[in-house]
């Protein structure tokens, strides 16, 4: 039986950790290799990097960052931020990512998701979604709506129907982002993650909201998520990696507990 | 000399990175002159069954890894170069390298709510002996992504069984050949204790 994956998520920009992000406990603050090998040694499942990078001059600094973080950790390694052509996916490949998140990108431009799919593989093509409750309407009936760029911009374009659009496309996989629930620490959503799980037949990763090992048991098993994202509670080092994966593992869900 | 080989198929730098990390400087090369001249061979692939036999046939790749498995020297096949290794699958009704006999077959998965692909990680339990599956213990999981499974003919081509709906081969043996359905190059360090034990296997 496949385990629950518990995947960290670190912004960067400019090759740094995002100033958002306060550490303890370290003394390369700021520095992504650093955190990536921390939290792989602690038996991290998979680890996404989100360029937040404003200026595209300086993207190359984000192939140096996978790079050096490819040499030094060997678990599956996404990337996702302004991922806009099939040549920014597979100059992330080539530099050591394994996957590719598509967000924007992809709304404002589906063939996207099947052009990356088409060169590196469904399985390594991993469609994020920013999504917001709203009222059911005729454009979305699900009452949850897309949004884009960062949670601004409201699409009016129905998730539920988005998610099985971008399986359809060659999505290998999809993160649902709650921004309702993102910032909170009061849990995931439940309800949306558990929707779109049961409408699709690839991995869905849950995400936004966690705030404790207990949000991570709920929406992998009420939520039905094959993967629970986690930011702020370890980054803060509130929790660690191996502490959430230890209480998961208590609780009686499949967690691969040996690294 | 360790080649990896190069048929336009994966991400074959994880797995240079993976040797390095171990200790062990490799070659990624498509060239079949350096492949039949290595010393220890990783044969590594993502994709599509049709597809990665056409480019091995139409670079005389296919032949070099034949008269390479039949020097005696250590091959190490992952995920699709696992699959390859048998006489056919099923994925584009594709003849492949028949080094193992046995066929390549697609999930299909009659409980709901499990996934194609089988994606992620899952345990791989070890039910013969073998010096690369040194020191891999019970409870070590490994990373996994696939939609179709060997079935080797023979049972002592069987080293280990993983779960997903039925147990399936997930490592599957032949004289100086071992192969992984799964990504030892991404499996943490329990699949860089596996790549370890492949380049100081003596056959």
């Amino acid at each position: 039986m496949l385990s629950k994956r518990v995947i960290a998520c670190l912004d960067v920009r400019d090759g740094k950790l995002a100033k958002s992000i306060k550490f303890v406990n370290t003394k390369d603050i700021g520095d992504p290799v650093e955190k990536a090998r921390e939290y792989y040694l602690d038996g991290l499942d998979e680890l996404v990097f989100y360029d937040i990078t404003a200026s595209s001059d300086h993207r190359k600094i984000m192939l140096d960052v996978v790079d050096a973080v490819a040499s030094q950790v060997f678990i599956p390694l996404s990337v996702g931020g302004g991922i806009r052509s099939v040549a920014d996916a597979t100059d992330l490949r080539l530099a050591g990512a394994e996957k590719i998140n598509v967000n924007s990108a992809a709304v404002l431009n589906p063939v996207l998701i099947s052009d990356c799919a088409e060169k590196i593989g469904n399985q390594n093509v991993v469609l994020s979604m920013d999504i917001r409750q709203t009222t059911p309407t005729k454009e979305c009936p699900s009452g949850y709506e897309i949004v884009i760029e960062g949670g601004r911009k409201p699409m009016n374009m129905d998730a539920l129907a988005w998610a099985i659009e971008g399986e359809r496309l060659g999505a290998g996989e999809l993160v649902v982002n709650s921004i309702d629930a993102d910032g909170t620490k009061e849990g995931y959503e439940l309800a949306l993650t558990r929707m779109i799980s049961e409408a699709v037949s690839i991995p869905v990763i849950a995400s936004g909201g966690a705030g404790m090992p207990s949000h991570l048991y709920e929406v992998l098993e009420e939520g039905k998520a094959d993967a629970a994202l986690v930011a702020s509670m370890v980054h803060y080092g509130e929790y660690s990696v191996s502490g959430i994966k230890r209480y998961l593992d208590d609780r009686g869900l499949k967690i691969r507990m040996s690294w | 000399m360790l080649v990896i080989v190069d048929y336009k198929a994966g991400n074959l730098k994880s797995v240079e990175r993976a040797c390095r990390e171990v200790g062990v400087e490799a070659e990624i090369s498509g060239d079949p002159e350096k492949i039949r001249q290595a010393s220890r061979l990783i044969f590594p692939g993502v994709g599509a069954a049709g597809a990665a036999m056409a480019s091995l046939q139409e670079t005389g790749i296919d032949e070099a890894i034949r008269e390479f498995f039949n020097l005696g020297r250590p091959v190490l096949g992952i995920c699709l170069g696992l699959q390859i290794s048998l006489n056919y699958s099923e994925e584009n009704q594709t003849k492949t390298l028949d080094l193992i006999s046995g066929e390549v077959k697609k999930f299909r998965l009659k409980e709901t709510g499990l996934k194609i692909p089988h994606m992620g990680w899952n345990t791989v339990n070890v039910i013969q002996q073998h010096p690369v599956l040194d020191r891999i213990e019970p409870r070590d999981e490994f990373y996994f992504v696939h939609s179709y499974y060997a079935v080797p003919a023979k049972k002592e081509s069987v080293y280990a069984l993983t779960d997903y709906e039925d147990q399936f081969a997930s490592v599957i043996s032949k004289d100086n050949l071992i192969a992984t359905q799964f990504h030892p190059e991404k499996s943490g360090r329990v699949g860089l204790r596996l790549l370890s034990n492949f380049l100081r296997w003596q056959v």
